[in-house]
């Protein structure tokens, strides 16, 4: 099981974790087309190599906050350490 | 000739003082402590442990150990136990497995005559045309199939759970795995060493040479003073990421095994070498054994193999011609493989050995004894994400390039004496305690407590081990006969060439077309002989054709074992013990455990419709809200309008997805200025709670709104029925309860019984007047029994969830994801008025917005014809007598309070129409007639009741 490094509670299981997937930017839904707004929803990047994804800390500090992780490799780039303000979604 | 005991043997493992009686298919037979079942079975000349899967050869003792394929028996009523690993206990009840109507004489061995139609993909031949004959096909599978008896009615045995978090498992106690988990130990790390065998020690247990039995007695010595902890009879099954490991300890005393889920920093493998069976005609006639078979036997256990012997070896540990004759086993021949000699095959009858033809000579004998060479098991490395790399020289595979956090050592890395063996362990030890400890300070620096720990993370440790040498191993796999190469799955070379010949030449492919590789022993025995069956077939080496991926488990793991303990809590209402004192009939809902009844919940609900019920709705989804921007995250979250909500009052809301699907519903209060209380689904509690964060954090961090979820602190009372108002005056003070004091969607603080805190609200779930009650956890038993006794004249009584669904049905309330699912948008419910498209921004707008031009199915009330039939939820709305799908019932019931069926379902929207006839598919195939009605709800649509 993957180790996931929480900005607050340090690396836990990933099943402490909510996976909140793939971060993207949320259009503008008061102009958006129907085509943007449908890829907003359901397209993904999907990439083998580094992505910028959400996790949500549901059995810790309850806190959602983003990642960069090489879905082919596991490894996490410079996580967010202790105290860090970068812990924004998207 | 048949195996019998010997007398006395430095090595042995059994104790001859403590004799133990069991049963073998029926008979009486005994043995010693320390034996296995199959070399207490063996000492007392049994020769057939087994049959084989498809052609029913009798089969004996391979390997002698936990992988042996032909020692599968039930115990008891525990089945596919290993003989050759399980230690024998008093009273025994053992037997055979796949034999009918008995091991001596065996009807489906008639198959051997037929064996070309259980040729290589027999499973796929045989059994899948014509497809009608399928239930014929799964009788006559399981008829076949070796697993053994299942007895459902034996007692549950206690499976446990560990979780632990050492710096470095080794796994494998031969001598370089404890020197490597001593070294580390040595070092500072917290050592985890985990052994699949009965005791430490690998082959050292069943040498007989002085020097490897005095260093095995100082390895265990040492290992015995150390703070290893070490773990016999256990298996680390599988490496998943980050090395999370799994480990199934077998010999745990409370439990019939445990699971231990380790989260280790540094992971050393050291399996040590399994000895490969040879493939040759006869290889799987009982009297054929592996050298590690012959010494286990004679060294371990005291069991003479046989009596006169050909041993054919291809390297010098395989040699096991001296442990032999010192046996007494009269030693025919010795056949050198190195030299270019061969086996050609064995002669006998079914059920032993008479004869061995080596270089196409004749030698009598009743054993023979197979040292072809070495498997590795690199299973470990492969599930790390390493390929290892197969090494003709030295005829077998070696690591590649696991990650820096795996370390392998021992027989799986190279070969050397014992000395070297045992310095490359200890110096593997010693690096990957150094690595943990930079693992260890890399977690601590991430962790927030753990700041003040400082100092530099120490250099990454490189591996500057003096690397194992490789010796040369002739390239030994079939001799120039078919033979066995998966006993399990009774698969042979001639099968195998088949299925290449047809096209399954890949390893994959034609490991699920002949199932060679998929039996007992997870490919530890046939793997590499299956690779190089098929290299043969495709004219290339074993490196090019490469191996099937090893996946977990590393052993097979019962599902006892992994289901075991469970740790998911188990939620209650503080007022359960009330209702399991009176008679409760409980449901489990996600976490929670709810009343379903108390017996008869159609009384259940014909009281509360008359007099008044009482429903214990704790679970309810409840969520504080403080702060002053609360309006505009109910505005933001649900589909209505909340500004104007005053102090007071209550509103119901729909949430929806950003897809516009509904996600959840609830009522929410507000309490005080900047303080509200919302309400979920009792499944959706968790959802919303994550949702409502989601947001506040992540797009409107400017919002000043606080959450705190409140679901368990409050036990939820629903109060429901014509005398409801009557009841609550009772045990309610402080609160005007006139229709005009506290009307319909109000919220008031209170005093009930006495317990100070309480709010409640007037809503009507169930379509009748109705107060729920929210107050304090620890009082919520005292609130009950107080509603209890105040509303004994008044007829009061409880009632329960199945009471709660039908009386919503009767009023044609839906509930989210039961009659709504994950396509339904918010328009299809029907509730319109509550969808404010000219609100500027919601969660789901868009999607609502272009819904328009959608045709959306509609959720509506339906009625059948027949007042008695009730069709089944899920039962689908077809077109006459065409199976063309127009809807389904997603609620259904058979009303108390109408005495006729109701039901609520999804239509097109054609049919969304008051009087729309519709064609309800039962399950029993019949076809029934239904009204669609012009309201969802069935009982008092016009709301009399629920605003009084
Ligand atoms: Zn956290």
């Amino acid at each position: 099981m993957l180790l996931v490094p929480c900005p607050n509670c340090g690396p836990r299981n990933s099943a402490d974790l909510r996976y909140g997937g793939e971060s993207h930017a949320r259009p503008d839904p008061a102009t958006a087309s129907p085509h943007e707004w449908r890829a907003y929803l359901y397209l993904r990047h999907n990439p083998a190599g580094w992505l910028r994804e959400t996790w949500y800390c549901r059995s810790g500090c309850r806190r959602w906050f983003a990642l960069e992780r090489n879905t082919a490799t596991n490894e996490f780039r410079d996580p967010p350490l202790p105290g860090d303000k970068r812990g924004g979604a998207a | 000739m048949a195996m019998s005991r010997l007398g006395q043997r430095p090595t042995e493992v059994i104790k001859r003082s403590v004799t133990l009686h069991f049963r073998w298919n029926g008979r009486s037979f005994s043995g010693f402590e320390g034996d296995t079942v199959a070399s207490a079975l063996a000492a007392s000349g049994q020769q057939v442990f087994s049959r084989s899967l498809k052609y029913h050869r009798p089969r004996g003792i391979l390997t002698a150990d936990y992988w042996d394929p032909n020692l599968m028996v039930q115990v008891g009523d525990d089945p596919n136990v290993r003989a050759g690993h399980r230690l024998l206990e008093e009273g025994m009840d053992v037997r055979a497995q796949n034999v009918w109507p008995s091991l001596r004489f065996d009807l489906k061995a008639a198959n051997s005559l037929v064996g070309r139609f259980l040729s290589a993909g027999f499973y796929y031949k045989t059994f899948m045309r014509p497809r009608w004959l399928w239930p014929s096909y799964e009788r006559v599978l399981s008829a076949f199939g070796p697993g053994g008896r299942v007895d459902i009615d034996s007692p549950d045995r206690y499976h446990d759970k560990r979780y632990t978090h050492p710096d470095v498992v080794v796994a494998g106690a031969g001598p370089a795995g404890i020197e490597a988990a001593l070294a580390a130990s040595k070092a500072g790390a917290r050592v985890l060493l985990v052994e699949h065998e009965h005791s430490v020690g690998g082959h050292l247990r069943y040498s007989t040479r002085a020097a490897e039995q005095v260093a095995l007695g100082k390895l265990r010595g040492t290992l015995e003073a150390s703070d290893v902890e070490v773990l016999t009879d256990s298996t680390v099954t599988g490496r998943y990421e980050d090395n999370w490991l799994g480990i199934v300890q077998r010999n745990h005393p409370i439990a019939v095994e445990r699971l231990i889920k380790a989260r280790a920093k540094m992971l050393v493998v050291a399996p040590g070498l399994i000895e490969r069976p040879y493939v040759f005609e006869g290889n799987d006639r009982p009297g054929v054994i592996t050298s590690a078979a012959a010494r286990r036997l004679i060294n371990l256990w005291g069991v003479k193999p046989g009596e006169r012997a050909v041993v054919f070896s291809a390297n010098d540990e395989g040699d096991a011609a001296a442990d032999l004759r010192d046996a007494g086993v009269d030693v025919a021949a010795v056949i050198d493989g190195r030299k270019g000699h061969r086996i050609n095959s064995t002669r006998g009858s079914r059920r032993a050995v008479e004869g061995v033809v080596a270089d196409g000579v004749r030698i009598d004998a009743d054993l023979l004894v197979v040292a072809a060479g070495w498997t590795a098991p690199t299973s470990l490395l492969n599930m790390a994400g390493d390929r290892p790399a197969y090494d003709r020289y030295a005829a077998r595979f070696f690591p590649s390039n696991p990650p820096d956090s795996v370390l392998a050592t021992g027989g799986l890395s190279g070969d050397g004496t014992l000395d070297e063996l045992r310095t490359h362990g200890a110096a593997t030890g010693r690096l990957a305690a150094a690595r943990a400890l930079s693992v260890a300070h890399r977690i601590q620096a991430r962790t927030a407590r753990a700041r003040a720990v400082g100092g530099p993370e120490p250099d990454w440790a490189a591996d500057d081990r003096l690397p194992l040498r490789r010796d040369f191993h002739p390239e030994l796999f079939r001799s120039d006969t078919h033979g066995m190469i998966d006993f399990s799955e009774d698969v042979g070379s001639k099968d195998l060439l088949a299925a290449a010949r047809e096209g399954y030449d890949s390893v994959e492919l034609a490991k699920r077309y002949t199932t060679a590789t998929m039996g007992s022993s997870q490919g530890k025995l046939e793997t590499v002989n299956t690779v190089a069956v098929l290299a043969e077939a495709r004219g290339e080496n074993i490196g090019e054709v490469g191996t099937t991926v090893w996946r977990p488990p590393y052993a097979p793991v019962s599902l006892g074992a992994l289901a075991g303990r469970v740790f998911e809590p188990v939620r209650v209402s503080p007022i359960q013990p009330w209702h399991e004192a009176n008679g409760v009939r409980t449901i489990l809902a996600g976490q929670w455990v709810r009343p379903d009844h108390y017996g008869d919940p159609a009384a259940e609900v014909r009281n509360a419709r008359s007099n008044v019920g009482i429903i214990d709705v704790t679970p309810l989804g409840k969520l504080d809200l403080r702060g002053p921007d609360i309006p505009k995250l109910l505005n933001l979250l649900y589909t209505n309008k909340w500004s104007n909500l005053a102090v007071g009052k209550v509103r119901y809301g729909m949430m929806c997805g950003e897809d516009g699907v509904v996600l959840d519903d609830g009522v929410t209060g507000r309490l005080g200025e900047d303080h509200y209380m919302m309400t979920t689904t009792s499944s959706g509690a968790g959802v919303v709670w994550e949702w409502v964060e989601n947001w506040l954090q992540t797009e409107r961090p400017d919002w000043r709104v606080h959450v705190t979820p409140v679901t368990s602190a409050y036990a939820s009372i629903n109060v429901a029925g014509p005398k409801s108002r009557r009841l609550v005056g009772r045990v309610v003070r402080d609160v005007d309860l006139s229709p005009e004091g506290f009307a319909y969607m109000e919220v008031r603080s209170a005093t009930v019984a006495g317990v100070a805190g309480c709010f409640m609200w007037r809503i009507g779930f169930t379509g009748d007047l109705s107060y729920e009650l929210h107050v304090p956890a620890g009082h919520g038993m005292h609130v009950w029994e107080a509603l209890i006794e105040a509303g004994a004249d008044l007829g009061v009584g409880p009632f329960g969830m199945e009471g709660q669904r039908i009386m919503r049905l009767e009023k044609g309330h839906f509930i989210v994801g039961q009659d709504t699912d994950g396509l339904t948008m918010a328009p299809s419910t029907g509730l319109s008025r509550l969808i404010r498209l000219d609100k500027e921004n919601f969660v789901g707008r868009p999607e609502l917005g272009w819904s328009g031009s959608r045709r959306l199915p509609m959720i509506v009330a339906i009625q059948p014809d027949h007042p008695q039939t009730v069709p089944d939820e899920g039962c689908q709305i077809v077109r006459g007598d065409t199976n063309e799908i127009l809807g389904r019932i997603t609620s259904s019931r058979m009303s108390p309070t109408l005495r006729r069926s109701i039901c609520l379902g999804q239509v097109e929207p054609e049919l969304a129409i008051g009087g729309s006839r519709v064609t309800v598919l039962l399950a029993s195939g019949d076809r029934i007639g239904a009204t669609v009605m012009g309201h969802h709800a069935h009982f008092d649509p016009a709301g009399e009741r629920l605003r009084g």
